[in-house]
């Protein structure tokens, strides 16, 4: 049924489809309104799920570690300081093996405060073994969080649901909500492989010695593996129920493309805009939005930027010290293959910042018009100030 | 006493605790008294080790190894878990040190029993951070050494009355217990099981790998806490009805100091203000409990 719907509610609705047990959370802007949604189904009963409002958001995570050991189905969502604050127990959930799903809001962190939209928050969290998708838009909100349930328990990893503060969690679009019919077929009740049992008492997460310590990482790295082949079994499955693929990545006139643009996130829709306007003047360029980054889609993105002259990637991020950091992992990406097109790394719309069309076509033409990056990160739109710290 | 305690084994041979370990001897205790059908949750801990490596364990109940912080968290998630599963009668258990507890997993606790959430936590207390060589806790008494308090640096401030604490969140249930009254303990932990909310056990361990005393000297030490009003055995339950369970023999503090490495800097004039400040305590617990010094 078609619906106007809040991003942040697009993610509770699918919650509520995937019939989660047990929902934990700790208030933080700008997730509230998916778990204040959710609180409400378990309280009106729509929802038959146990509600956990925990003290902080570590904690939040610590009592689904509880919980999806013990063999439920769990959720939880966050943003910003709060991921910041979990950072050790989502070590902790990925080498447990568990399949908790979580929504994260993409927020600038602090210092300044800064409620608005920035990627540095969850991309900081790439190494702790979850697997990340970021959306774009309400309908793969919706979506994605239904299929993280299903992806999360086939391999036995959590999942990051990833969306934009307030440009997705608080914009209003018409989102197609699936009967739960459809969706029970789609996603069956948990059948956990592992849980606390008193007829089959084991010890989970003790102490592993170096002998054994190391199989036990790389088993992560093989479910990673498996997460990428499974992830197209399952939006086959999705796409037969319900007429909707996102994909790992999404190429648009990638194939005869001089200059493709590299986005993740609303930029995207934003690109997809600019591109047709492009086109349209006759200029040959091409659009690849990354929805996965973990584990990252080497492949597609390697054989779908093979022809290009130039690839432009806008991160919404940072690495001190580094760069964007997809533009990192694209490098790394493209590094062995010989002859690879040159990547513009460009640094756009932090803390909130519109990344307006004219701001891309700039990066368009920024990179049309060089032969080769000047530098490793090109700021855009950056102010002049006059409150730097240590420069005279 | 549950009758048939002392026939149940929860607790396999073959542990890895040190010789003497009080951690071993009060979780031996507390499985006979909890019974088989119980789950339990361990944060970082001495018990972290003393349970064993992967892929062995010396519990023959379900153990749940988390991270240092999270005691009642994950506690809070294994219970809605089991009751969202139907299963209501399972006891949920946190088994934690006195770092876990007083200090980093403080915030964690308090939340969980401000939830009043259906669970016992258990405090398991050697007064420092053991696992990690002795560091000095909020529940290291005044007047120890620790590896982070030695020299002149012995720690001046007093050890954090934890029961209390816990007591101002009113929940249901809260005792003091010692590996040197198994039967008092065993009591204890079965009273705890039969209720219902948050329910909070401190069990005196010594540690004689960090209090600097012979391994013979471990149940001998506890009792002397007892013994000394140093480590009073009561309840207090809904956070306000306290009852003591043992009556003190008034011996002096100074015997149970000097069986210590970690308090052999200790004065004559350390000692008798140490004297008078658990004699303090005292009085203030008998007052709460509304008993008069003469009744005891």
């Amino acid at each position: 049924m078609q619906q106007v719907l809040e991003g942040s509610h697009a993610v509770a609705e699918a919650v509520r489809l995937a019939r989660a047990q047990v929902i934990s959370a700790y208030p933080i802007t700008p997730q509230t309104h998916i778990v204040e949604r959710l609180s409400e189904y378990c309280a009106d009963g729509t929802l038959n799920a146990k509600f956990l409002r925990v003290e902080s958001e570590h904690s939040a995570l610590a009592a689904l570690i509880g919980a999806a050991t013990s063999g439920v189905r769990t959720f939880t969502a966050t943003s910003s300081q709060g991921l910041a604050l979990m950072h050790e127990l989502l070590h902790w959930a990925s080498g447990a093996r568990l399949p908790i799903v979580m929504a994260e809001v993409n927020r600038a962190l602090a210092p300044g405060w800064n409620i608005w939209t920035d990627q540095t928050d969850s991309l900081a969290q790439r190494d702790t073994g979850w697997i990340q998708l970021y959306c774009e838009d309400g309908q793969e909100v919706l979506d994605t969080t239904i299929q993280a349930f299903r992806l999360a328990e086939w391999v036995n990893l959590p999942v990051m649901v990833i969306l934009d503060a307030f440009f997705l969690s608080h914009t209003y679009e018409p989102v197609d909500v699936p009967d739960q019919r459809s969706v029970d077929r789609f996603l069956p009740p948990y059948q956990p492989r592992f849980q606390l049992d008193l007829d089959n008492p084991c010890a989970f997460n003790q102490l592993a010695t170096p002998d054994v310590y190391m199989e036990m990482r790389r088993n992560v790295q093989t479910a990673m593996e498996d997460a990428l082949a499974f992830l197209e079994q399952m939006e086959a499955e999705f796409e037969t129920l319900f007429g909707r693929r996102h994909g790992a990545v999404e190429a648009i006139h990638c194939e005869d493309a001089d200059i493709i643009l590299l986005t993740s996130g609303t930029v995207t829709s934003t690109s997809r805009l600019v591109i047709n306007k492009l086109r349209e003047m006759g200029e040959k360029v091409g659009l690849l939005k990354i929805k996965l980054f973990r584990p990252f889609p080497l492949s597609p993105i390697r054989e779908l930027t093979a022809t290009a002259a130039k690839v432009a990637v806008i991160d919404r991020n940072f690495s001190f010290g580094a760069s964007g950091i997809f533009a990192q992992e694209i490098r790394a990406a493209l590094c062995n293959l010989p002859g690879h097109p040159p990547v513009f790394g460009y640094i756009a719309g932090l803390g909130g910042r519109d990344i307006t069309p004219s701001v891309i076509e700039d990066i368009y033409w920024s990179t049309k018009n060089s032969p080769a990056p000047e530098l490793e990160s090109l700021w855009v739109g950056l102010h002049e100030v006059d409150y730097a710290i240590g420069r005279s | 006493m549950p009758l048939d305690a002392l026939d149940r084994e929860y607790m396999c041979s073959g542990h890895v605790g040190c010789p003497g370990c009080g951690a071993a001897v009060a979780m031996r205790f507390l499985l006979k008294a909890l019974g088989g059908k119980t789950i339990m949750i361990i944060p970082a801990c001495c018990w972290s080790i003393i349970a064993g490596a992967y892929p062995q364990s010396t519990l023959r109940i379900p153990v749940l190894h988390t991270a240092f912080e999270t005691g009642g968290a994950v506690a809070s998630g294994v219970r809605a878990a089991q009751d969202i599963k139907g299963d209501t009668e399972t006891t949920v258990v946190t088994w934690a040190g006195d770092g876990g507890t007083f200090d980093i997993g403080f915030q964690a606790l308090s939340g969980a029993v401000e939830r009043n959430e259906n669970f016992i936590y258990v405090c398991y207390d050697n007064e420092a951070y053991m696992n990690t060589g002795a560091q000095r806790s909020s529940s290291t008494p005044y007047g120890a050494w620790t590896t982070t308090t030695p020299g002149q640096h012995w720690k001046r401030l007093r050890k954090k009355n934890i029961v209390e604490a816990l007591g101002a969140h009113r929940i249901p249930y809260a005792a003091t217990a010692s590996i040197a009254f198994p039967e008092d303990l065993m009591n204890k932990a079965k009273k705890a099981k039969s209720m219902t909310g948050s329910r909070f056990l401190h069990i005196f361990s010594s540690c004689p790998t960090g209090w600097g005393m012979p391994s013979e000297m471990s149940i001998k030490i506890a009792r002397m806490a007892v013994q000394t009003n140093i480590f009073p055995l009561y309840e207090l339950e809904d956070g306000v009805r306290y009852s003591i369970n043992y009556t003190p023999k008034g011996y002096l503090v100074n015997e149970y100091f000097r069986l210590q490495g970690r308090f052999k800097h200790l004065t004559e004039e350390d000692l008798a203000h140490i004297q008078g400040m658990v004699d303090e305590d005292w009085r203030l617990l008998l007052r709460k409990a509304g008993v008069s010094p003469e009744m005891i």
